[in-house]
């Protein structure tokens, strides 16, 4: 039995003439264990596919599954990494990850409680910043401090939007490398949506492109079988790693351009040339 | 090094860099690249009060001028020359008896200001005589079962400032408790807001003098048969119902536009309804509500005069009502004496909450 199964996913927003599909038959299944990648443009409902996961929002037909179980509403067993970090910003670290601690582990003593805390914040080396304000954090921190709150509540599978989209490249890839050693641990089922197609290869164990909405739907899979762990610079120059990426993003650009290609009107641009601005003046 | 610090302190309360700018002046820190903010910060603004001084009392004079001139005109007229000679000369000596009533100049402001102050002192010193006078009588009276004799004499001026200053708070705590938890309500709940729509949208726009005859009717009859003065109860709940709209609207509207991202991470940790409350939306709408206490708190001390002047509680209104009322030649003065009074500690109200608003929430401006 798959752990994650999505059947036959519609969603759409609004109602009559306002009607929009944003994803329209979404069918995906991710196995216990799996990391699995989903690249997309942005804009392409990916947002909307992982709230239809965390459970924030219903599907408008199709069912999903976590564990052969129907989701409703959202749970502790799927922890989420917003796009935006998402860190309430009147709490030191230290309160945001107990936030999710006390969710997680409800009865516990206060000790406990901190010591659980204190070893999340550990796991994403950020010790010294416990009690600092996420204002006083930079972004990769922050970003750090999403991770611990999201292993804090102890997921049986992880699901991340778009974690490191804000974030420059070399703290990208440093928290690329530290989000695999975590799981890498426990191996725990995550999901990571993300634009980047070359990130979704290093991280991922399938790579499955989103076609762009409006009625946005899943490509094909691109099962990557690197083995880990794997090493960034040596990856530039595997055979293997090249063809998947040339093959994903000639997968996209090509749907890229088919969608131009289907837009009904033709935009003529007018005949317009700048004056002769030079000789205006002589 | 200690009192710089407290006047940093004070300057910074006040909001005013005047105060340390003279002070890196005096202390020959001031390089020559802030001279043009020394000039912008001190020399602007205390140019600009004695500008402000010497128009007003250039305007005292005219109309002092004019209002004799009428006086003078009206003695010749209806008494003759003798009496507008008498007259003029009366008013040129200086006698109190004789003065036109109009605009008083700064120098008769300040003048009454100080006779303000002494008379709060023989107040004071009267109110102490009668103390120890009565100390030992009320102590065998309170053995005795019987209520202790109070001073009842007149109320000073900082008396009255004092009164007033109770008036608001009350007022203002009456609205804090009324406006806060009910704006929680309406903002979660859509029902509850359209519940209440138009009884905020009705209520909202009446005058204090309004709500002070709903307050009196209702008061009145609650305390029917009580000895105690009513009037204190009546002008603080007035002020609180004027001045709680602000708070009541802001909160609502600060509740209901929390981020939706933290909303979603509520929702994610399965945060229960108490906590979603306590820890996610009152921290993220703080901001708002404090605008809106900032707003009712200085509502509050603009109807609090005409509220007591209504009332005739005791305070800074009834002050001004019982001056103008008076008629005295310096009672024009002590009206504007009681008008800076008010302005200034309207003023320091608001940067007090100010102050607590800073030290309570965080910067809308660094959040995520």
């Amino acid at each position: 039995m798959a752990y994650l199964e999505l059947n036959n996913i519609c969603k759409t927003y609004g109602q009559g003439d306002n009607e929009s599909q944003v994803l329209s038959n979404i069918n995906l299944t991710i196995e216990e264990g799996e990391f699995v990648a989903i690249v997309g443009f942005t804009g392409s409902g990916k947002t909307t596919l992982v709230n239809l996961i965390n459970g924030l929002l219903e599907p408008t037909s199709g069912e999903v599954l976590f564990k052969g179980n129907p989701v409703s509403g959202t749970s502790h067993e799927r922890g989420v990494i917003f796009q935006n970090y998402s860190l309430l910003p009147w709490l030191t670290v230290e309160q945001n990850v107990l936030m999710a601690v006390k969710e997680a582990f409800p009865k516990r003593e206060k000790a406990i409680w901190k010591r659980k805390a204190a070893y999340y914040i550990e796991m994403v080396n950020l010790t010294p910043a416990t009690n600092k304000l996420p204002k006083e954090l930079s972004g990769g921190m922050r970003q750090r401090v999403a991770v611990a709150r999201a292993l804090a509540m102890k997921p049986d599978m992880i699901i991340m939007d778009e974690p490191l989209g804000a974030l420059d490249a070399l703290t990208r890839g440093n928290l690329q490398d530290q989000i695999l050693n975590i799981w890498g641990k426990d191996k725990r089922t995550a999901l990571l949506i993300t634009n980047d197609v070359d990130e979704g290869i290093y991280m991922a164990d399938r790579i499955i492109p989103l076609r762009p909405g409006p009625n946005a739907t899943l490509g094909p899979e691109f099962k990557i079988d690197l083995e880990r762990p794997r090493d960034k610079t040596e990856l530039n120059d595997n055979a293997s790693f090249k063809k998947t990426r040339n093959a994903i993003i000639e997968y996209l650009m090509e749907i890229g351009d088919e969608r131009k290609s289907e837009a009904k009107e033709q935009f003529i641009l007018p005949d317009l040339a700048p004056k002769d601005f030079v000789n205006q003046f002589r | 090094m200690k009192a710089s610090l407290t006047l940093n302190k004070v300057s910074n309360f006040l909001g005013l860099g005047l105060f340390r700018t003279l002070k890196d002046l005096f202390a020959n820190k001031l390089e020559k690249e802030d001279f043009k903010n020394f000039l912008r910060k001190t020399i602007v603004p205390l140019a600009s009060i004695l500008l402000f001084l010497g128009l007003w009392n250039i305007g005292a004079k005219a109309l002092y001028n004019t209002e004799a001139d009428f006086k003078i005109e009206k003695a010749l007229q209806n008494q003759g020359q003798a009496a507008a000679d008498a007259l003029q000369v009366c008013i040129a000596s200086g006698e109190s008896s004789c003065q036109p009533n109009t605009l008083p100049s700064p120098s008769q402001v300040w003048g009454s200001f100080q006779s303000l102050l002494r008379d709060h002192n023989i107040i004071n010193a009267d109110k102490a005589a009668f103390a120890e006078k009565t100390a030992a009588l009320n102590k065998t009276r309170i053995a005795e079962g019987k209520n202790a004799i109070v001073y009842t004499g007149r109320p000073s001026f900082v008396d009255q400032i004092f009164r007033s200053l109770r008036t608001v708070f009350a007022g203002f705590l009456l609205a804090l408790f009324i406006a806060v938890p009910l704006g929680i309500f309406i903002g979660l709940s859509p029902t509850l807001k359209s519940a209440f729509n138009w009884f905020i949208q009705i209520f909202k726009p009446v005058s204090p003098v309004v709500w002070y005859l709903l307050v009196f009717m209702i008061v009145k009859t609650v305390l029917i048969g009580s000895a105690d003065d009513s009037s204190f109860t009546i002008s603080f709940i007035s002020v609180g119902l004027c001045s709680m709209w602000a708070t009541l609207v802001n909160t609502a509207m600060g509740v209901s536009t929390v981020d939706k991202d933290y909303i979603n991470v509520a929702k994610v940790l399965k945060l229960g309804a108490f906590q979603k409350i306590f820890k996610v939306v009152l921290p993220s709408s703080l901001p708002l509500i404090f605008t809106g206490l900032k707003i009712t708190l200085s509502v509050a001390w603009m109807v609090l005069i005409a509220i007591e002047l209504l009332a005739q509680s005791p305070g800074l209104g009834l002050f001004v009502w019982e001056e103008f009322q008076n008629g005295a030649n310096d009672s024009n003065a002590k009206i504007i004496v009681a008008m800076f009074v008010i302005g200034i500690i309207g003023f320091l109200l608001d940067r007090l909450m100010l102050m607590i608003q800073n030290w309570v929430s965080f910067d809308k401006t660094d959040a995520i």
